[in-house]
């Protein structure tokens, strides 16, 4: 089963490869991991989507916990979060075509970014199912190459990660 | 104050925090701390390995309770550490290892014995630091060497560049810790305890399931409290030998792949499992699926990543093990008049039946071989029990925690979860240093001895009068055992021989007095010898018998209600009582 997760970490050098390192070592899949800055200078911020087909979450929340590092950790409930990706792909566009990829691109409110001879680039972002659905799509003009940020989430309402109980204590 | 270096700041920073004794071993990159050394009141121990400082600077901490410390340069330095600390890491054992590294200009371009330790050692670590500017020193040393020592303990490594050692600055001392990401939690919830007091008053055969945890907690009165106020029986793990005084009535000793009937059975059978500071182990569980397939099961741990990790709780507790005993003692005892006040007499019975018939078994005879059992048996009588028994990894550990009657907590140091051979000389130093009053023993086999045994040149020139026995049986014993029972026999590459390396001389070259034993007649005299030297270590080579095996024994893998015995029973056709087999009997995971 795949969960998404956001957790907080102090922004220093290693965070990254201690969580990620956790992850493989313990046996849990990552799906997708996206990282960025947050309105905190000091904390950094990632949304891991991760397939677990036999563990409870638990199990990862409770390895999270115990990196000295790691702040907090949320799951994001589908429901009650909204959940992002952005995808760039790059398709052979020539003439012919063209026209027909702007449309499916303004179906999916996606933007054209870059247009050669034979090829062209589009932005998409929406939900994961919405850039999937994309991408099928498209394919049969022949995918050139693609990239996918990964998926970033935040829960909905007024409340913010910090708000929300520490599930288990560290 | 006036101007420092970093490596004078280390020192500062170590003194700040009480710390008496480094082993280490100086190199390139850490040289600079070793000249401020020379001034400091922290005594150095030149070690001949930097294995044998990270497992000394391991036995120092399980013996004391206080965190080792041990040191090593970049590169091979640090890398030869990382045994010693991942074995402190699975045995939660609170270690600071400080480590040199190239100088910050130099880092990244595969300088001369540069190495990412930071890198290399953190999944063996509670955590590490690499200091890049020498105003952090202080803080971080301070920060090390609490989480080291708090919550769940564990092993820390601090990477220091060369530069920043050598580095000029005005010193401030560490201020307040601040860790957001660290916060252990020590109180228990009290509604959980309350849950658990509850459930021991309506269960039938419950069994105290002490680990490791108690030890660290320094909680054995209590656990000698609860367990004699409620009468439940204790078992006490690989990692909690000596927590409980074996002779005590209630004290049912290890349980385990190589613990014995009662324990084993006390825990299958049982319709409430009481773990306090545990961590349901394969080697304890046996096939986890079969593993006490009856009961209910109350789990306290310090760290909550334990609890319902590999067998789910039904009342899970996170707390340190001290507060968590003293809390459901207070509960037990105020719920009195509400809960029902079982008897455990019919279960006692029981247990205590399965202990006369099933005790640990050998046979010496007067002519035969010696036996490895009656070696270990007469150091344990003629040290009263009263020793620090350190021991390495394989047969000789096994037959230590069973024939060793222990009386008290931090007397038994072992490398328990890691399982790093070559641990017990090491160790044993270790624990000399932090306990020079103590009379200390390490148990070791002839193939961990050969791993580590450089440290007998440390503790000669130290004077660490350590004492070393040695059961000599030639071979990789336990590789052995399972080569004859689980490779049809197929002895491939274990054989030792008990003349190479010559033991005495060997000690005797190191500086160390060298006894061999051969015959039983001549265990006692030696092992007295032996404790009447106080001047240097003193090595016995027992040359034992290579075909004895570790009994009882639940084979990797299987369940244990099918505990194996051994050939002392077979007379006896043993109708060990067995489970229904209720329980899947599904493949899985076996873990050699």
């Amino acid at each position: 089963m795949k969960h998404t997760i956001a957790v907080l970490v102090e922004n220093k050098p290693g965070v990254l490869s201690r969580v990620s390192g956790l992850f493989a070592r313990r046996g849990f899949n990552i799906h997708s991991l996206a990282v960025g800055t947050t309105e905190s200078a000091n904390v950094s911020r990632m949304t891991i989507v991760v397939d677990l087909p036999e563990r409870p979450l638990e199990h990862v929340t409770k390895q999270l916990y115990k990196l000295i590092n790691v702040l907090k950790v949320i799951e994001l409930e589908p429901d009650s979060s909204v959940e992002r990706e952005l995808m760039l792909i790059k398709v052979r566009a020539v003439a012919e075509v063209r026209a027909r990829i702007i449309e499916l691109t303004e179906i999916f409110r996606g933007k054209v970014i870059d247009v050669g001879t034979d090829a062209m680039t589009v932005e998409v972002t929406g939900s994961p199912e919405k850039i999937h659905s994309f991408e099928d799509l498209i394919a049969v003009y022949g995918i050139i190459e693609l990239v996918k940020s990964g998926r970033v989430a935040l829960s909905r309402g007024s409340k913010s990660i910090k708000d929300r109980q520490l599930r288990v204590a560290g | 104050m006036s101007e420092v270096t970093g490596a004078k700041a280390l020192f500062l920073a170590l003194e700040a925090v009480g710390v008496e004794h480094i082993f280490g071993i100086p190199g390139g990159a850490i040289l600079p701390a070793y000249d401020p050394l020379i001034d400091s009141t922290v005594k150095h121990i030149l070690c001949r390995h930097e294995q044998g400082a990270a497992h000394a600077a391991d036995g120092y901490a399980q013996a004391s309770g206080k965190v080792g410390v041990c040191m090593a340069t970049s590169g091979p330095g640090a890398t030869n550490l990382i045994t010693g600390l991942a074995s402190s890491f699975m045995d939660s054992i609170p270690v600071v290892a400080i480590t040199g590294q190239v100088p910050r200009p130099a880092m990244g371009y595969d300088a001369f014995q540069e190495s990412d330790i930071t890198g290399i050692a953190a999944p063996v670590t509670k955590h590490t630091f690499l200091v890049m500017e020498p105003e952090d020193i202080a803080q971080t040393i301070a920060e090390a060497f609490h989480i080291a020592g708090t919550g769940r303990p564990g092993p820390v490594l601090v990477d220091i560049p060369k530069d920043v050692l050598q580095a000029k600055f005005e010193y401030k001392p560490a201020g307040p810790i601040e860790l957001p990401g660290y916060q252990p939690t020590s109180k228990p919830n009290h509604r959980q305890v309350v849950e658990a007091a509850k459930l021991i008053s309506q269960s039938e055969r419950p069994v105290l399931y002490a680990g490791g945890g108690i030890i660290k907690a320094g909680a054995s009165k209590e656990l000698v409290q609860l367990a004699e106020m409620t009468g439940i029986p204790v078992v006490t793990t690989l990692m909690a030998r000596g927590v409980m005084p074996d002779s005590h009535p209630l004290c049912l000793g290890m349980p385990g792949m190589h613990g014995n009937y009662t324990a084993v059975t006390a825990l299958q059978r049982s319709d409430l499992l009481i773990g306090i500071g545990p961590r349901f182990d394969d080697r304890v569980t046996g096939k986890l699926s079969s593993f006490a397939p009856e009961a209910k099961v109350i789990h306290a741990d310090i760290d909550p990543a334990e609890i319902g990790k590999n067998r789910k709780a039904d009342v899970p507790i996170v707390g340190d093990a001290k507060a968590v005993l003293i809390e459901l003692i207070k509960t037990i005892e105020s719920r009195r008049a509400k809960d029902p006040q079982p008897d455990f007499s019919q279960w006692r019975d029981t247990v205590n039946e399965w202990k006369a018939k099933y005790p640990y078994k050998y046979t010496q005879t007067g002519n035969g071989p010696l036996k490895p059992q009656y070696v270990v048996e007469r150091l344990a009588a003629l040290t009263d029990g009263n020793a620090i028994y350190c021991a390495g990894v394989g047969q000789h550990q096994m037959w230590g925690s069973q024939f060793i009657p222990f009386r008290r907590p931090r007397t038994w140091i072992n490398s328990g979860g890691s399982g790093a051979m070559g641990f017990g000389v090491p160790a044993a130093m270790g624990a000399k240093v932090a306990m020079p009053e103590d009379e200390v023993w390490c148990i070791d086999g002839d193939g961990c001895f050969q791993m580590t045994c450089q440290e007998l040149a440390t503790m000669a020139v130290e004077r660490i009068p350590v004492k070393i026995a040695i059961i000599n049986n030639a071979y990789l014993g336990m590789v052995r055992q399972w080569q004859e029972l689980f490779y049809d026999e197929r002895y491939s590459e274990v054989e030792f021989g008990w003349d190479i390396p010559d033991y005495v001389k060997l000690a005797e070259a190191y500086g160390c007095i060298g006894l061999r034993v051969e015959s039983m007649e001549d265990v006692d005299t030696a092992i007295e010898k032996a404790r009447g030297v106080n001047d240097r270590p003193v090595v016995i080579d027992f040359r034992c018998d290579p075909r004895e095996m570790c009994y009882p024994m639940v084979a990797a893998g299987s369940s244990n209600d099918d505990i194996i015995l051994g050939p002392e029973f077979e007379a006896d056709k043993v109708e060990h009582e067995k489970g229904d087999h209720l329980y899947s009997q599904d493949e899985e995971m076996v873990i050699d």
